[in-house]
């Protein structure tokens, strides 16, 4: 049965279709198979229609048995093939549209990995979701029956009025002034009906948003006995979205009996005409009583076709959404200098392919390949940046950080903590200026090998759905149990992972919902101790961990994190305090530096901070 | 199933019924009309009257305006029946939600409870609204055409003695086998939009870990999955259309067959084997919009299961044993309270916790991540229920108090803070619906909202929530302790609602709350020693059970957690 949307237009279809056709690549003879087949078998049945009369007037009017039978075989055959080229072309339909389906989902997911993170800031996941699910089924409603369906109800019609064309042209002039008619009212209800789905859809934009910020926020309502106002407001919501679907389904709805009774009317014309035109002798009555037949035919395909055309079109501008994501320019990746294990033999470097916890920078460039070891070291030079072009975050901001140390920032909301840590990560390209790692500009260097040579550890903590175990092992696919259980101690998780029903493998779902803020925190980290990356960075990690599992965690982490390179941000100044450097930002620029004593001893900005005069926004 | 889902039609269940009349009228006209067309030409163009053609011509006419009127009835009643479902259905789902408690809440995720109240119901009032049409049209149209076929020849009429039930049974088979698949196939599609979803949310966890490849081979597997899947389920429900088409041809050859015999030894007349052959295939096709709409069926029949799943969620905490009384005080005590979050859990979060809070205390209590101090705060206003052991408010059981009456007293500060779209103002209303503007800026005053107001936009209008301003964490914490306080509640939980308020600001609030607050029972949870060193009593929690219970000065000498913590941010109490 139909389903019912809002139709919107797509807007190059030209190019949209160049793209699918790639996609159909080698199924496009399939298609063209299918339509083959389509042909056949809607053939067979307007053939079999109209070969009734002549075998009732030759075979069974005279009792001529055997012609009978000859014919009625005949007719099997033809019914047989028909029926056959109907299984088959559904069956082949389904089964490359099914394949061509899955290559596009699968196109748009892993270039959907590729994109750079301001296009998922612009767009909100509903937005992004709605490409996968909507569009792609939407494309794939259209294969399935669309396509097929099309060719069918056309040749319905074509032939239809075709047959009754040569049963008798001028009667046909009613029937194609009828046709004519309908089809105007099929193009208005539907634009009528178009206006009132969209009122629809605002209403269900709404209850959706209503229902969505509301369930989210359920334990609020409960404890602030919200429910009786809240329910009221959902109830005018809903009636009023009532109100305005059924009128939709109204104007939908009556497509199918206003065309019926029209095509009674118009079958009640044709009648009365072919009637008179019998009686003046311009027509025999075993043609009338054929053509009547035509005539009650040819109502439905003109409202299939229409429908199915409706449905083609948003089927496109589905495509087309697709496709206009899978154009989106990809993260720019130019860099060559890749991340090597290197083994040390007598102070000379060595590639080597197992884990060695000693990583080096392999360039490849006219001189020859070189190694240098990796060591943590990162500039900022002069660096310019601002999410969007007319708004700076860091404005030419130069900082460096020495080779195992630990670093930390500390500054107000939106002073560019975080932003500095997106740079470093190349999540964001820099406006001007340069970052560099071990001297080799960032930009140089492999993206996936940049970002492997870094851990982090995000403000907002995700959690995949699996288990606890298999969340942890994300930071590095390879480690054993054993690593696992050892990186759970060293971020203090274990003794509630433990406390957990099925222990390590405690299934999480929904963004790990099932746990507690804090200790989301604790799986992040070691998430990250597992990963062993020889740079790490904690981006309020542990915001919503206490102050004293904090500090062991610290301890755990400073001893892997031995001489190397560790970037923390924190709201909390307990948390940087035994940073080596402490750096104070504020509107993007640094504007304290140094050590937790030096910087009291300033009595700066820090001091501020420390003494609680300030607070941090 | 389905019953059950229709019987919340209710104050529509007439429209269903008027649309089912309209219907059936409808479908006799399909019927009626050819007879009169084959009145026409047999009798008026047979005889040459014109004046018999013109009437029959008026009489269809006449019948295609009632058809008109009754399609166009069907339509609005069909839409006015689905959508008024639909509108119960998701009325009765908000109410039963809002009817949950905390663990109800944390049974389902809030995505899933969007769409069960969403998409689900759509889906299924959409069915009905489309469905209502071919449902009726079908059997009527079925019982009709062969009463019809039976009385124009009851011998050939047998033809369907064979056909009918081979048909039905290969829809019936498809249908049944199909039903299973289509469930198959929803857990496929719902694995691959979880997949979609986590990696939308978690991009940046993806993108730093360099995990893209990972993500897209699990993504291909789930994919490679749904597509089997639907393939299958698509395919065998395919099927329905070529099966109809070998049984239609089938009858339509045997009865040119035995209707060409009948014919000749003069037991059925030519016009007779026509209309018969109409009407036989009037049948078929009703069978087949019979069969497509079971297809069409058992589709939302999974939509229908996950909207029940959320009314027939058993409601954990319910007011059974409430007497009419009110809290009076803001005593609290716990006694011997064992929790856990769920049955099957092999250790308590809280076990054999005992405390008592006096009226007018100021109560702090501190301990590592996972020690349980949301939980037992969250006891108080039975969010969650204790399993054993007792909870006591003013010396009574917390079960006694109606909950509306009991939360009413005792305000919370939830840890993870939500304001909802709309201004401030509404926002802090929450706490009292008809609040003066006087209260308002009284406890404006009191969470240190005032200090900062001056610098949103439009003040007290200026638009909360997700199209909002951004308000910074502190900020935020303030306004929720606005919030709660407007409620002017005998008993104020913060849960670490202060912790990204700056140390000078929160000494001011908690010196404002004591002043202009003297009588109310106030319990803090903290991370920073420095928010409940000057309380009354602290209680350390450890591993969900008391660790110890003093003040600052005596925790520090007796208790060790507590120097622990103390030791971990000394420097900055010392200053």
């Amino acid at each position: 049965m139909a389903k019912y949307v809002g139709y919107k237009r797509p807007k190059n279809t030209k190019k949209t279709l160049k793209y699918l056709f790639r996609y159909l690549g080698l199924h496009k003879w399939m298609f063209l198979l299918v339509a083959l087949l389509v042909f056949i078998s809607t053939g067979a049945n307007i053939t079999g229609t109209y070969l009734l009369k002549p075998v009732i007037n030759h075979f069974i009017l005279p009792g001529d048995k055997s012609g009978l039978l000859k014919a009625v075989g005949a007719m099997g055959v033809m019914y047989l093939c028909g029926a056959l080229a109907t299984l088959s072309y559904n069956q082949l339909m389904i089964k490359s549209s099914q394949k061509v389906i899955r290559e596009i989902r699968t196109d748009l997911f892993t270039h959907i990995q590729k994109l750079p993170l301001r296009y998922f800031d612009a767009h909100t996941h509903g937005e992004l979701m709605s490409r996968f699910t909507n569009d792609v089924d939407t494309v794939q409603e259209a294969m399935n029956n669309s396509f097929a369906m099309i060719i069918q109800s056309f040749m319905m019609l074509f032939g239809t009025v075709f047959m009754m064309m040569v049963l008798s042209i001028r009667l046909s002039i009613i029937v194609i002034g009828f046709l004519l008619l309908m089809f105007v009212f099929i193009k208005f209800n539907g634009k009528r009906s178009r206006k009132y789905f969209q009122r629809q859809q605002e209403e269900l934009g709404k209850i959706n948003g209503f229902v969505e910020e509301m369930a989210a926020g359920l334990k609020v309502e409960k404890v602030f006995n919200r429910e009786k106002k809240n329910f009221e407001m959902f109830c005018q919501m809903n009636e009023s979205l009532r109100k305005e679907s059924s009128n939709a389904l109204t104007f939908a709805g009556m497509m199918v009996p206003t065309i019926v009774s029209l095509s009674y009317v118009n079958y009640a014309v044709s009648a009365c005409v072919g009637g008179l035109f019998a009686l003046s002798g311009l027509l025999d009555i075993g043609s009338l009583a054929a053509y009547l037949i035509y005539v009650r035919q040819s109502a439905m395909p003109l409202n299939q076709f229409t429908q199915q055309v409706n449905f083609l079109l948003s089927a496109l501008s589905g495509a087309e959404r697709i496709f206009e994501m899978m154009e989106e320019e990809p993260e720019e990746d130019e860099g060559k200098v890749i991340l090597c294990n290197v083994r040390r033999d007598g102070g000379k470097l060595q590639e080597c392919s197992t884990y060695t916890g000693d990583f080096a920078w392999k360039i490849s460039d006219p001189q020859g390949e070189r190694l240098i070891p990796l060591k943590g070291d990162v500039q900022f030079h002069k660096v310019v940046f601002g999410y969007v072009p007319e708004k700076n975050i860091l404005n030419q901001i130069s900082l460096y950080a020495k080779p195992g140390e630990k670093i930390a920032f500390v500054g107000s909301t939106g002073a560019g903590k975080t932003t500095i840590i997106n740079l470093i990560n190349r999540f964001y390209e820099i406006a001007a200026g340069s970052i560099t790692y071990d001297g080799i500009d960032i930009r140089d260097i492999r993206k996936d090998d940049l970002r492997r040579s870094l851990s982090l550890v995000i403000q907002e903590t995700h959690l995949f759905t699996g288990t606890i175990a298999d969340n942890i092992r994300y930071g590095r696919l390879n480690a054993t149990d054993q690593e696992i259980r050892e990186a759970a101690r060293t971020a203090n998780a274990d003794s509630f992972i433990r406390r957990l029903p099925q222990g390590y493998d405690t299934m999480l779902y929904g963004d790990g919902s099932n746990l507690s803020q804090g200790q989301r925190q604790l799986l992040a980290i070691a998430r990250a101790a597992v990963s062993k990356s020889p740079v790490l960075i904690l981006d309020e990690a542990t915001s919503s961990v206490d102050t004293r599992t904090e500090r062991l965690i610290e301890k755990g982490m400073d001893a892997i994190m031995e001489g190397r390179t560790v970037f923390v941000i924190a709201h909390r100044l307990s948390t940087v305090r035994n940073a080596k450097a402490i750096m104070v930002l504020e509107k993007g620029e640094i504007i304290e530096r140094g050590s937790h004593e030096e910087l009291l001893e300033q009595r700066g900005r820090y001091y501020q901070l420390y003494t609680g005069q300030f607070e941090l926004e | 199933m389905i019953k059950r889902l229709f019987s919340y039609m209710r104050q529509y269940k007439k429209y269903a019924i008027l649309a089912i009349i309209c219907i059936a009228a409808e479908s006799v006209f399909e019927l009626i009309v050819p007879l009169i067309m084959a009145d026409l030409v047999d009798i008026g163009v047979a005889s040459g009257n014109r004046q018999y053609i013109y009437i029959k011509g008026i009489q269809m006419v006449f019948c295609a305006l009632l058809a008109l009127v009754l399609g166009t009835g069907s339509a609005r009643f069909s839409a006015l029946a689905g959508q008024g479902l639909g509108a119960n259905l998701r009325q009765a789902e908000y109410e039963k939600m809002q009817k949950y408690s905390f663990s109800n809440i944390d049974h389902f995720r809030v995505s899933s409870l969007v769409t069960r109240l969403t998409s689900d119901v759509t889906n299924i009032q959409n069915t009905v609204s489309s469905g209502m049409r071919p449902f009726c049209r079908g059997p009527v149209m079925l019982i009709a055409a062969t009463g019809v076929a039976f009385s124009i020849n009851a011998t050939l009429a047998l033809v369907f003695a064979v056909a009918l039930p081979v048909l039905a049974g290969l829809l019936f088979a498809i249908t049944m086998k199909v039903r299973p698949l289509y469930t198959r196939m929803q857990g496929a599609i719902d694995t691959v939009n979880r997949i979609i979803q986590e990696n939308l949310i978690a991009i940046r966890v993806v993108k730093a870990y360099v995990r893209g490849e990972y993500e897209i081979s699990k993504f291909e597997e789930g994919n490679e999955n749904l597509k089997t899947q639907s393939e299958q389920a698509f395919r065998l429900a395919a099927l329905n259309m070529p099966a109809m088409q070998f049984v239609m041809y089938g009858t339509i050859l045997s009865i040119l067959w035995f209707g060409g015999g009948l014919v000749q030894i003069g037991n059925m007349q030519v016009g007779e084997l026509t209309g018969f052959l109409s009407y036989v295939l009037q049948i078929l096709n009703s069978l087949m919009m019979i069969s497509n709409v079971f297809l069409m069926m058992t589709r939302s029949v999974a939509s229908g299961t996950r909207i029940m799943e959320v009314i027939d969620e058993k409601i954990e905490i319910t007011d059974e044993k409430a007497r009419d009384i009110q809290v009076q005080q803001g005593d609290v005590a716990f006694e011997h309270v064992w929790f856990k979050y769920k049955k099957e859990a092999e250790e308590y979060v809280l076990s054999d916790l005992s405390l008592h809070i006096k009226a007018g205390q100021t109560v702090g209590i501190v301990g590592q991540t996972g020690a349980a101090k949301t939980t037992m705060i969250q006891l108080i206003p039975r969010l969650y229920q204790a399993e054993k052991g007792c909870v006591r408010v003013d010396g009574r059981r917390v079960e006694e108090y109606p909950m509306e009456r009991l939360r009413d007293a005792i305000a919370i500060v939830l840890q993870n803070n939500t304001l909802f779209s709309g201004s401030l103002l509404s926002n802090l209303r929450w706490g009292k619906e008809d609040a003066s503007m006087e209260e308002v800026e009284k406890v404006c005053h009191i969470a240190c909202v005032d200090e900062f107001l001056d610098r949103l936009p439009q003040r007290y209008d200026t638009e909360m929530g997700q199209g909002g301003v951004n308000v910074s964490g502190g900020q935020k914490q303030r306004i929720c302790i606005a919030r709660a306080l407007l409620k002017n509640p005998r008993i104020l939980i913060l849960d670490d609602s202060t912790s990204a308020v700056d140390t000078a600001t929160e000494g001011k609030i908690r010196h404002r709350m004591a002043e202009a607050l003297p009588h109310m029972t106030k319990i803090i949870i903290a991370q920073r020693i420095s928010s409940v060193c000057h309380a009354d009593q602290i209680f350390v929690l450890h591993e969900g059970k008391i660790n110890g219970v003093g003040t600052h000065e005596e925790l520090l000498k007796s208790n060790q957690i507590y120097r622990q913590i103390y030791e971990s941010q000394k420097e900055g109490a010392e200053l």
